[in-house]
């Protein structure tokens, strides 16, 4: 048993550590955030020309990494950092999708960051249940038509196409479509999200669209891109938990109060031992999670389920907790970790959150 | 033993009631129940119907202009407002300056700023904090010196809540700096337009801006502005954080979150079912009302100790911990039960003439903004650690 990383992954690390490090600045990130696009193209396409995009998807689809723990190390590193471009919204699950119903040419502009693809699963009333859309694909002679509502399609504006899910008049099962950023029949409302970034409801109306894969038979396509992104989603929350804890643990070396250092009252030195323990518990969670990624479903499932959960619950402590340990300071715009915390309690709202998961686990 | 409200005390919450029905605007309510920041003349306004009422100083003593209601009015009428969306009453003058000035300043002051306070004249915010003086307040820096008729303050003051409307600011300042830190402070009031005063905004982490710093720089104050003795600021500033724990418990407004919570928890959907029949969303929501009613007893039991003569003291540093961390696990519930719509932050639907499309519930268009902000109650006013002190040594005498 052995639970370094390989040498290629070491170098991947080390690669977007400097990147992060050298430029990407966190006043950048937070003005992109704020912009229309919710984020910085230039910023994107420097990502994707490092390779990250491409260490997300098999080595036979145009990508040299795929696995479990190729996701979780780029999306670890990124979180440290609280990069915000949206490489899993705009890259993996689509990639993913395109990848698995034989779109090979989409998922190589992909990978070379040439194109984005947003993913529109999410409806209203149905938050975290995927399966349930209302959305519906009727076929006309030349080709489909979708009509319906999806919300929250995080940084869908500025897409080159969405992928939308939907039944069809003919089927019962889940259907995918891709439809183009300006096909008639398509209104975004944009929004701007509160961790820093833009999201849209999308409202489609006799859309023409193009059919991925089979007619009805996209459940479990569905399913497995939620798996990727959703350990994605973990391993990018692992990164903000390092980083809230060396900010934190940083502060209570530094801050005097009472004639001493915050870190020397024993009442905050147990809290941030706490913090320590809980985050290696979520470093346990995510590292199963990667290695069962190409489980069996089931198994696969559970895993997920467990690093969602556990992500969802120490995360919020966490933020919540850092945010306290530092008093009034934590509270300001103008230090970083009331950023990081914002995003970490917003990943347990994204690909279903901490009681979705425990119940998922429990009853598979 | 009878924990019921008495007949008179049921007539007076009706009475409560139907001024609030007729006085308060519905479109100043909607914003305080979606936790928009009201506007400074929303405040001013209501200060003034509620002063017109009498019912401003409702916790003041009778012989400074009060209603002299006893705790249990007092608790009906906050939590009524609460529950009706009535903007808060500004504590700093009204809650916090006034009691220190009846028991410490002069005839003089009292005369002069306690009705000015009343008719608006002035808005008054605190200087306290300083950026290396937290939850060690007692080791401010901000030094006042005599100089013949005067003081000339020099310093910082932060966390200047609602500064940038206020005229006046009350500080805790040194005045003696070989001594013991709490025996060299003191307590002063200052023009805000004195010259050598620089306001600056600080913004908090959703965006917001609420809270200041104030800079000082030989800023000339009329000896005249100290209240009670020099070097005695410290024995003031306690007795003052324990009267601004009146109604700290924030009972009214957890009552109102929790109702609104209810209502959401029927429309928001989980797996095709209102999420109200998710049984852990159910459990999550039951024991914070179990924990809410709890408090709601507590807060009485001390309140009734109050009322037989216990001044207030660390029970209410109790009332803060518990009263805070619930208040924040309703923000906390209500963002969860928005599942994928916390996300959207769209204060915009609250501007006026706003008609475009919405994400979250109109209600709800801040719930995440609010959550974040919502982590200062339990920093704020002392630090729910520093209450923890407070209850160790004061009630447990460890």
């Amino acid at each position: 048993m052995d639970f370094q990383p390989t040498e290629e992954r070491r170098m991947l690390v080390e690669m977007i550590g400097k990147f992060v490090q050298n430029e990407y600045p966190l006043k950048g990130r937070l003005d992109a955030g704020a912009s229309e696009l919710g984020y910085n193209f230039q910023a994107y396409a420097q990502m994707a020309d490092l390779g990250l995009i491409g260490a997300l998807f098999d080595e036979e689809i145009g990508g040299f990494g795929g696995a479990g723990f190729d996701i979780a190390t780029v999306f670890t590193e990124l979180g440290k950092g609280l990069v915000n471009e949206p490489l899993n919204d705009t890259a993996l699950a689509s990639g993913y999708i395109l990848a698995q119903t034989g779109h090979l040419d989409w998922v190589k502009k992909i990978i070379s960051g040439e194109k984005r693809v947003a993913l529109a699963l999410i409806e209203n009333g149905a938050d975290y249940d995927w399966y349930l859309p209302e959305t519906t694909a009727i076929s006309s002679g030349d080709g489909w038509k979708l009509t319906g509502e999806k919300t929250s399609v995080k940084f869908a504006h500025g897409a080159d196409a969405v992928i939308v899910s939907a039944k069809t008049n003919t089927s019962d099962g889940l259907s995918l479509f891709l439809v183009t950023g300006n096909a008639p029949g398509i209104t975004q409302h944009r929004f701007q999200t509160v961790d820093g970034g833009s999201a849209c409801d999308i409202s489609l109306a006799d859309t023409p669209s193009l059919l991925l894969g089979v007619e009805g038979g996209s459940y479990e396509i569905i399913d497995a891109t939620a798996a990727r992104c959703t350990l994605a989603l973990c391993a990018e929350a692992l990164g903000i938990m390092d980083s809230i804890k060396t900010m934190t643990v940083d502060y209570l070396r530094t801050r005097q109060q009472f004639g001493t250092v915050l870190g020397k009252f024993q009442a905050l030195q147990h809290r941030m031992a706490q913090m320590l323990l809980e985050i290696e518990q979520a470093k346990s969670a995510v590292t199963n999670a990667a290695r069962d990624l190409n489980a069996p479903t089931d198994e696969r499932n559970r895993a997920i389920s467990a690093a969602k959960y556990s992500i969802g619950r120490i995360g919020c402590y966490l933020a919540e907790e850092a945010i306290q340990l530092h008093g009034g300071i934590g509270m300001t715009w103008e230090y970083d970790l009331g950023h990081f915390a914002k995003r970490l309690v917003m990943i347990d709202h994204e690909w279903g959150d901490q009681d979705h998961h425990l119940m998922r686990y429990a009853q598979s | 033993m009878d924990l019921n409200f008495t007949a008179a005390d049921l007539a007076f919450r009706q009475e409560v009631i139907e001024f609030l029905e007729a006085e308060l605007p519905k479109a100043i309510a909607t914003k305080v129940k979606a936790d928009i920041a009201v506007t400074k003349q929303d405040t001013e306004f209501w200060h003034a119907t509620l002063h017109k009422r009498g019912w401003l100083t409702y916790s003041w003593p009778k012989a400074f202009g009060g209603t002299g209601w006893d705790p249990v009015q007092q608790f009906i009428f906050e939590e009524e407002c609460a529950a009706a969306g009535a903007p808060r009453i500004l504590p700093f003058g009204i809650k916090m300056l006034a009691p220190v000035l009846m028991a410490f300043g002069s005839k003089g002051q009292q005369d002069h700023w306690l009705p000015r306070m009343c008719d608006g004249s002035d808005w008054w915010c605190q200087g306290y904090s300083e950026p290396g003086s937290g939850s060690d307040l007692a080791s401010l820096k901000t030094t006042a010196v005599k100089d013949g008729d005067d003081y000339i303050i020099n310093g910082q003051k932060t966390w200047t809540t609602l500064g940038q409307y206020a005229n006046m600011i009350f500080c805790l300042v040194r005045t003696d700096g070989t001594c013991k830190p709490q025996a060299g402070i003191s307590f002063i009031l200052v023009d805000l337009a004195t010259p050598g005063i620089d306001m600056r905004p600080i913004r908090t982490l959703d965006g917001g801006y609420e809270v200041n710093e104030v800079f000082f720089t030989n800023v000339r104050v009329p000896a005249s502005n100290l209240v009670g003795e020099e070097n005695k600021g410290w024995t003031y500033a306690k007795y003052l954080l324990a009267h601004e724990r009146n109604g700290i418990a924030n009972i009214g407004i957890s009552n109102q979150k929790l109702s609104r919570l209810k209502q959401l928890s029927l429309t928001q959907k989980r797996a095709g079912k209102p999420l109200a029949e998710d049984p852990l969303f159910a459990a999550r929501l039951a024991r914070l009302e179990i924990e809410l009613r709890n408090l709601e007893t507590t807060n009485l039991r001390v309140l009734d100790g109050f009322s037989k003569g216990a001044g207030p003291g660390p029970e209410s540093s109790m009332l803060k911990i518990i009263g805070s961390e619930l208040e924040q696990n309703f923000d906390d519930l209500t963002r969860r039960a928005l599942g994928r719509h916390a996300q959207a932050h769209t204060p915009e639907v609250f501007e006026p003439g706003y008609n475009g499309p919405q994400v979250a519930p109109k209600n709800m268009a801040n719930q995440s903004a609010t959550y974040f902000n919502k982590r200062k109650v339990s920093i704020y006013g002392g630090s729910n650690e520093i209450q923890k002190n407070i209850i160790t040594k004061m009630i447990l005498e460890l």
